[in-house]
């Protein structure tokens, strides 16, 4: 009775709150409305304390007025101690129960777990630039430049870095965001459910280009999308390492570009690049390299 | 000679930063006028600019604070309206070079040249009198603390008109403020002016927290202090505990920038999330070095007014030692979506809602304080209230963002910069305008209007909730921070709003001049003879207001912790029988002249001028030597002339 009443009322508040068709609470995947729910669940298990605190300061600031002469007088009064207990107690039930939901949430949302899913899941490699978006499809050998194309239903994973300073990269309609970082590789899985045309951003400012640095995600059928990657197939641009270092090193935005074919481990490549001339002389950067492969484990747990 | 600073550093073709000079400038030179029009040159410098005296060193840190309000608040006003004007193709009046500084520069003066100097100068005037102390224990110290502060804001202010500010914002995260992609002098500014307003506020804590520890007045156990001297004990901790990790972080940057280290760059083996991790094991505690003493100015308020003692004072002073330690425990929350991996965010996350239970339990103690009181409703009393609902509501989003998978929707939105607007305005700057109203008649010896007082709160209050909650639901609609322009018509109608809603504010700090000015022009008839305007609880109260430069004639003698509260109860006699010899510092221009080679040595390596770097610098260490041996700094005052100067008082 209790959890329907906690639904219904998630329900209604998602409603209010996403009045709107964009936006963390439009969600358009399963990652962002589990994250959606999480976090209306903390919000309203907050408001129950929340709310008549607030409540209960306005009646005590309200009843006790110095003209209030009804009200009890007891100027000495400053201990209590079965408040002294509750008033210790209260928060620490709320912060046992957030930490519980917490805990799981983390494990069960972690964005480097692979979603489950009959279907097969989808590489995507994505490179954050000055101040643009390179989407590699490693698997279909193609390449795209400030647009995400995928098939709805299909999980995919993400494989992320950065070609210059640290970008974050959000779709916040579809799901949660991770950092993209020069010389590391960071992992995100999402999975879209319905068709449309949605906006990805960079959440972490990156520059001067860093407002212009938004992307649109077309989540099309399984059809659409082997139409799009013929459409780029179609093209005759290729991405080696000269036009990779032609992009990157254009501090500018950038329109959509399509590439038809791609370099092998164009992506290890921009990860070695980004760290340095060191890193890319195998003799003298063994070491470094090592470095920040490690680094990279790191992220990885 | 003269490094990378020719006149090309001067923006003459920018006619917003050329007319916000302009007017700086008039501002000084007015103001340099009427001293000399008063003939006031050598009161300024006898009395203020060389004065050791805590009150007058922490009145000074209060208004570096307003001046700082003014600057850091018209930034904001600038960002405002940009984001209500630059929508659907049009792209405002700020393009993204001068905008990206224009929010750096807001949050870089705003906590380190508004929230710390106030939250620093409270102490500096309070602590001592609230622990019956004569002065802190090194006074000369406390002048060059906060004319390094001043240095570290003049400093500031100069990148305006000279050069540019940083524009990676307030916490310059490499890689972006490397050499490679910030080879401006902004970031160097930035840095120069932390290192050195940095080095000003560890001293400062290094002091309080001696004067805390070693100079309460007799019989002041730990456990007798008041709560407002307990959090200042615990922020000072923070400060000394922090304040190294950021000296040490920016100066690491500064070693990549200067001699082409590879601490934060991408390539050499370096590691930018290496700054994160360490700017952040400093950001969080300074978030509780500000929050603590804020709690503290409440705590005073809450009680006097309901003219009882505070409700649970064990309760209270565990709170804020616990609030204190765990402070360290959670940086990472910061840097949720790093991708850390679920364990370790879990970890940081639960460290994080720990800290809600010691401050919901401060939260409980103020309401019940007012239970069976009899509150009266003055304008410190609005704040505390105003602060209760907003900072509760804000340390809920808080708590909120500690989920992680919750931060991976919110993190970098306008949800989390209404969320830390919503807890430091709820509390660091309620508690400093609250705290400003109800020490003024102490500091002065004259009461603030009230009815102007009053006017500043509401439109402080009513003014945020216009400013914030369109933020909070804008981050719901995917709307991130540091955003130059945008083209989603649907978020226009809250940015409007919030737009507003700082104009709202901005009333009320113009109100708040107001007040102080009318305040000061009908001073003879808000006169405050008594030393003690709102029947005090605490030792500051028992004291002529404004206080003796000694402070105490008689040190008290402390039985409890409302000492003078009891002594009223007890009908115990203030007036002073015998009078005592009493040692007091000399004045001493050391710490304006460190101050002025602090910045000419910092103006020299921002602009890469290394002699004058090197100049200074020698000039400083030449100060501290000549200083340091000088054996006649303080001075006694006789009983008799004790005496005559409490009569007159």
């Amino acid at each position: 009775m209790r959890l329907r009443l906690l639904k219904v009322s998630l329900v209604i508040l998602g409603a209010g709150l996403s009045g709107c068709t964009e936006g963390i609470l439009a969600t358009h995947g399963p990652i962002g409305a589990s994250e959606k729910i999480l976090l209306l669940e903390a919000l309203i298990t907050m408001l129950v304390v929340v709310v008549p605190v607030i409540l209960l300061a306005l009646a005590y600031f309200w009843w006790f007025r110095s003209t209030n002469k009804k009200a009890i007088y007891r100027p000495d009064w400053e201990y209590s101690g079965r408040i002294e207990f509750s008033i210790w107690m209260i928060p620490l039930l709320v912060v046992l129960f957030l930490s519980a939901i917490a805990w799981t949430g983390a494990h069960d949302l972690d964005p480097y777990q692979p979603i489950e899913s009959e279907q097969k899941a989808l590489n995507v490699q994505v490179v954050s630039m000055d101040w643009k978006w390179l989407f590699i499809y490693p698997d279909l050998g193609i390449a795209s430049v400030n647009e995400l194309a995928v098939p709805v239903g299909v999980p995919i994973n993400f494989k992320l870095t950065s070609a210059t300073v640290m970008n974050s990269f959000f779709i916040p309609s579809v799901g949660g965001q991770i950092y993209t970082m020069a010389g590391m590789q960071t992992s995100l899985s999402l999975q879209i459910t319905d068709e449309g045309n949605y906006e990805g951003l960079s959440a972490q400012f990156s520059g001067d280009g860093f407002s212009d640095m938004h992307f649109p995600v077309l989540a099309t059928n399984q059809a659409g999308f082997d139409a799009w990657v013929a459409k780029v197939k179609g093209g005759s641009e290729s991405l080696d390492q000269g036009v990779y270092s032609r992009l990157a090193d254009a501090h500018k935005t950038s329109g959509i570009e399509h590439f038809s074919s791609v370099d092998n481990d164009i992506f290890g490549y921009a990860m070695r690049r980004s760290v340095g001339p060191v890193a890319l002389n195998p003799e003298r950067g063994a070491k470094t390299a090592m470095a920040n492969d490690s680094m990279a484990l790191g992220m990885e747990h | 000679m003269f490094g990378k600073l020719t006149w090309d550093a001067i923006p003459f073709d920018q006619p917003i930063v050329m007319g916000a000079c302009s007017g700086v400038l008039i501002g000084i030179l007015g103001v340099l006028a009427l001293i000399t029009y008063l003939k006031r040159w050598r009161w300024l410098w006898t009395e203020w600019l060389t004065t050791v005296d805590h009150k007058r060193v922490g009145v000074m840190y209060t208004l570096l604070a307003l001046v700082m309000l003014l600057r850091g608040f018209s930034d904001a006003i600038m960002m405002r309206s940009q984001l209500a004007l630059a929508h659907d193709g049009a792209r405002g009046y700020l393009p993204p070079e001068h905008y990206d500084q224009v929010f750096s520069a807001h949050g870089t003066i705003m906590i380190f040249f508004m929230a710390m100097p106030f939250v620093v100068g409270l102490m500096n005037f309070v602590v001592p009198l609230q622990i019956g102390a004569r002065d802190v224990a090194f006074p000369k110290l406390n002048a060059i603390s906060f004319w390094l502060t001043a240095a570290g804001a003049l400093l500031v202010n100069l990148s305006l008109g000279i050069g540019e500010f940083s524009r990676t914002g307030w916490l310059a995260y490499p890689p972006l403020s490397e050499l490679a992609y910030s080879p401006g002098v902004g970031v160097d500014y930035y840095l120069w002016t932390l290192q050195i307003s940095g080095v000003g506020t560890l001293l400062s804590g290094v002091n309080l927290l001696a004067t805390i520890l070693r100079m309460r007045a007799p019989g002041m156990k730990l456990t007798m202090m008041p709560v407002f001297t307990w959090t200042a004990f615990a922020s000072n901790m923070l400060i000394v505990a922090a304040f190294p990790i950021l000296t040490v972080t920016l100066a690491e940057l500064l070693l990549d920038r200067y001699l082409g280290m590879h601490f934060f760059t991408n390539d050499g083996g370096g590691d930018p999330m290496m700054f994160i991790n360490l700017i952040w094991s400093w950001g969080h505690p300074e978030v509780y070095i500000l929050a603590l003493p804020a709690f503290g100015i409440f705590s005073e308020v809450i009680a006097t007014f309901s003219g009882k003692p505070l409700f649970g004072y064990r309760s209270m002073v565990i709170a804020t030692m616990a609030i204190c330690l765990l402070g360290f425990t959670t940086w990472l929350h910061h840097f949720f979506t790093m991708g850390s991996g679920a364990n370790v965010n879990t970890f940081f996350g639960i460290t994080t809602m720990i800290i809600a239970i010691p401050t919901g339990v401060k939260v409980f103690n103020w309401i019940f304080t007012m239970y069976g009181g009899r509150v009266k409703y003055t304008s410190p009393v609005l704040w505390t209230i105003g602060f209760i609902v907003t900072f509760t509501v804000g340390g809920m989003t808080g708590v909120l963002m500690a989920v992680p998978p919750a931060d991976f929707v919110l993190h970098n939105s306008l949800f989390l910069i209404a969320h830390f607007h919503n807890v430091i305005i709820g509390s660091v700057v309620f508690a400093c305008l609250a705290g400003l109203t109800y020490w003024f008649p102490k500091v002065w010896g004259f009461t603030l209007d009230e009815r102007l007082g009053k006017a500043v709160f509401w439109f402080w209050f009513v003014g945020f909730y216009f400013a914030f909650m369109p933020l909070y639901v804008l981050g719901f609609m995917g709307m991130t921070r540091r955003m130059n322009h945008y083209d989603h018509p649907s978020w226009n109608i809250y940015l409007y709003v919030a737009a507003f809603g700082a104009f709202l504010i901005l009333i009320g700090i113009l109100l708040q001049i107001v007040q102080l000015v009318y305040s000061i022009w009908t001073r003879e008839r808000r006169r405050d003879e008594t030393g003690d305007p709102w029947n005090g609880r605490t030792l500051e109260w028992s004291t002529p207001s404004p206080p003796p430069m000694y402070n105490f004639p008689v040190l008290p003698i402390v039985t409890s912790v409302d000492a003078f509260w009891e002594q009223k109860r007890n009908r115990v006699s203030t007036e002073v029988q015998t009078f005592e010899e009493i040692e007091v510092p000399k004045n001493s221009p050391l710490g304006f002249f460190i101050a002025f080679f602090a910045v000419t040595g910092g103006f020299g390596m921002i602009w890469h001028i290394f002699w004058l770097g090197a100049l200074s610098l020698a000039a400083i260490i030449a100060l501290i030597a000549v200083f340091a041996w000088d054996e006649h700094d303080e001075y006694v005052l006789s009983p008799a002339s004790v005496k005559a100067m409490q009569t007159n008082a």
